[in-house]
């Protein structure tokens, strides 16, 4: 029967299992996202880098086409620096997509002031939150250990032997120190989105945190002759993470250690100011 | 029966602002009505039935789940239409109540199916592909409808429905409450400050006031006794006629202008307010029977609720006083 001719009826169907219901909202916001055509070159940009490194791979293990730029052996020996040079280009990549991405995530419904709506259901606050922060850390995962992990298994085919299984960790590293970044991106975007409810601000805040938090933490370091300033400068935190991770060296003023400290009380506040922010309705005290 | 809404000493507060005082009752009718002026906590009440405000003492049960150990049951059970707009403005009608559909565990497909059913139901089955954004007010107030009922719910809260809309839409969002009460066994809460909105369409209605339950009536039991309601306008004195009337064991309201408004007692006939009115010299100009309605309930409870005067909580067990 056509639906105009139905009416109204109760429903007595099958329900859904209650924890796959965050999955709705990542679904319903990864529909939206590539509406955008800026977004969907964005995202094919972020994927012209692993490319190229594929190719050079490729190209370093080539004795044809090295002969025929009159070259013996290899380009370069590959190790976790090659790869941390990845994740370098490809983390920025991520941390523009996730600018981009993460305010139109949440600011719309806050903006429309649809969070009764949702929260009215069985459905928590936490599986909101869950179901925003999946769509993005699927796309940035799209975008770092994802290509990052085609690259190494490439490389191991390429090198033969026993390369795979004597350089697993790096595979480990770039699952670990994208994942790291991926949250602490996904959690500032929506901690700002919630914060500010409007889509560009909280896009020009999330540049603004890192660039000028940067510029802050330097000025502070150069005025008081110390290196904690850094610890304000968001990428310098996650660089020093990913260098012990890739067992390169610390290009940064700050340890390891310091970064993870640092980059868990930014997210804490960025959850603090969740779970402050993303209420059905906000109470005027 | 499990009643409704159960509220046990039930207090919320803000900061340091008491919203609800210690509010008790326990209702059980098909249609309940929540009456009462801007301010007297009727949101702030059903903001907590759904759990999005915590108690701060005491405790509520909805359909006999607690608000606070059992608020996935309570959210499974109910659908709720906010006050404010709350649609998501780029979505259309049927993307957005599928979405709705589909948080409220339906699968996929179901919800879509139902996301249709809902939007032919409210009457927006033509605009449903049309995004939320371009929607006038009153397509607005029934898609906030839709999303209430694509789930099934057993009981559905409404808050203030009829916010902004024009008398042939109040109607039509009126007549589909009442629908939905009596064809699709759906429990209803109805919040609103409009008496007639609550007044066509539920059988009980609680009146708040300053966070409190100021009065509670059963206007279905109210049409059904037999109480007898007497307008009078008069001619004379009118303070020796209240007295009059007070000696003889009326109850009278007087409305000023020589208006008069009785309750007569079983014993008491209308040839003795003739009688009455004689002995005091009294022309009689109009006189006629007239049955509480609900604005008198209401200003009755709005008048008779002085903060001397309010009691701390009024006791409702099973739908009575």
């Amino acid at each position: 029967m056509a639906i105009y001719k139905r009416g109204y009826r109760a429903y007595s169907g099958p329900l859904t299992p209650t924890w796959s219901r965050f999955l709705v909202v990542s679904r319903y916001a990864w529909n939206g996202l590539f509406r955008s055509r800026l977004l969907t070159a964005f995202f094919v940009i972020c994927f012209f880098y692993p490319v190229g490194a594929i190719t050079t791979l490729y190209i370093n293990h080539s004795p044809s086409v090295l002969s025929t730029f009159h070259l013996e052996g290899s380009l370069f020996e590959v190790t976790g620096k090659f790869f941390f040079i990845f994740m370098i280009v490809q983390g920025g990549l991520a941390f523009f997509l996730a600018t981009f991405v993460g305010p139109g995530l949440v600011s719309p419904d806050l903006a429309n002031r649809a969070l009764p709506l949702y929260l009215c259901r069985p459905f928590s606050r936490t599986e909101y939150v869950l179901g925003k922060m999946t769509t993005q850390v699927v796309l940035l995962s799209l975008v770092t250990w994802v290509p990052g992990l085609v690259l190494y298994l490439v490389q191991s085919s390429l090198a033969g032997g026993g390369w795979m299984w004597e350089n697993l960790w790096i595979a480990r590293a770039m699952i670990l120190g994208s994942l790291i970044w991926i949250l602490v991106l996904s959690l500032l975007a929506l901690a700002l989105s919630a914060w500010v409810k409007w889509k560009i601000a909280a896009a020009a805040l999330m540049l603004g945190i890192v660039f000028i938090g940067a510029g802050f933490g330097h000025a502070i370091d150069a005025i008081l002759r110390t290196t904690k300033g850094s610890l304000l400068d968001i990428g310098n935190c996650v660089t020093a993470i990913w260098c012990s991770l890739f067992r390169v060296e610390n290009t940064v003023s700050i340890s390891a250690g310091e970064a993870w400290v640092s980059l868990l009380i930014i997210s804490a506040v960025c959850l603090w100011l969740l779970s402050k922010k993303l209420r059905a309705y906000e109470v005027v005290r | 029966m499990t009643p409704v809404i159960e509220l046990d000493k039930l207090a919320v507060r803000f900061g340091k602002r008491d919203i609800l005082k210690d509010l008790t009752c326990s209702l059980s009718g098909r249609s309940i009505g929540l009456l009462g002026p801007n301010g007297a906590g009727k949101s702030t009440l059903i903001n907590t039935l759904l759990g999005f405000y915590e108690p701060a003492h005491g405790n509520a049960r909805v359909l006999g789940f607690d608000v606070r150990r059992e608020q996935r049951q309570i959210r499974t059970a109910v659908g709720y239409m906010p006050e404010n707009d709350a649609l998501i403005a780029n979505m259309s009608g049927v993307a957005f109540i599928r979405l709705m559909g589909e948080l409220s565990g339906l699968p996929s497909e179901a919800a879509l199916e139902r996301a249709h059913e809902a939007l032919f139901y409210v009457g927006l089955g033509e605009a449903r592909y049309r995004k939320l954004g371009t929607y006038s007010l009153g397509m607005r107030q029934l898609a906030k409808l839709a999303q209430a009922i694509v789930h099934g719910p057993r009981l559905l809260i409404l808050d203030e429905p009829t916010n902004g809309l024009d008398p042939p839409a109040r109607q039509r969002m009126i007549r589909l409450v009442r629908e939905m009460k009596d064809t699709h066994q759906m429990q209803i809460v109805l919040c609103s400050h409009l008496l007639r909105d609550v007044e066509e369409s539920c059988e009980e209605v609680l009146i708040l006031k300053d966070g409190r339950i100021v009065h509670y009536a059963n206007l279905e039991q109210e049409r059904r006794a037999n109480k007898r309601f007497v307008e009078i306008e008069a001619l004379g004195d009118e303070a020796v006629f209240a007295d009059a009337l007070a000696t003889l064991g009326c109850e009278c309201a007087t409305g000023g202008g020589g208006r008069f408004r009785l309750v007569l007692s079983d014993n008491i006939e209308i040839r003795d307010i003739y009688r009455i009115a004689a002995d005091h010299d009294i022309q009689l100009r109009r006189l006629n029977y007239r049955r509480d309605s609900l604005e008198d309930i209401f200003l009755r409870a709005m008048n008779g609720s002085g903060s001397e005067a309010a009691p701390e909580t009024v006791e409702v067990s099973n739908g009575h006083l």
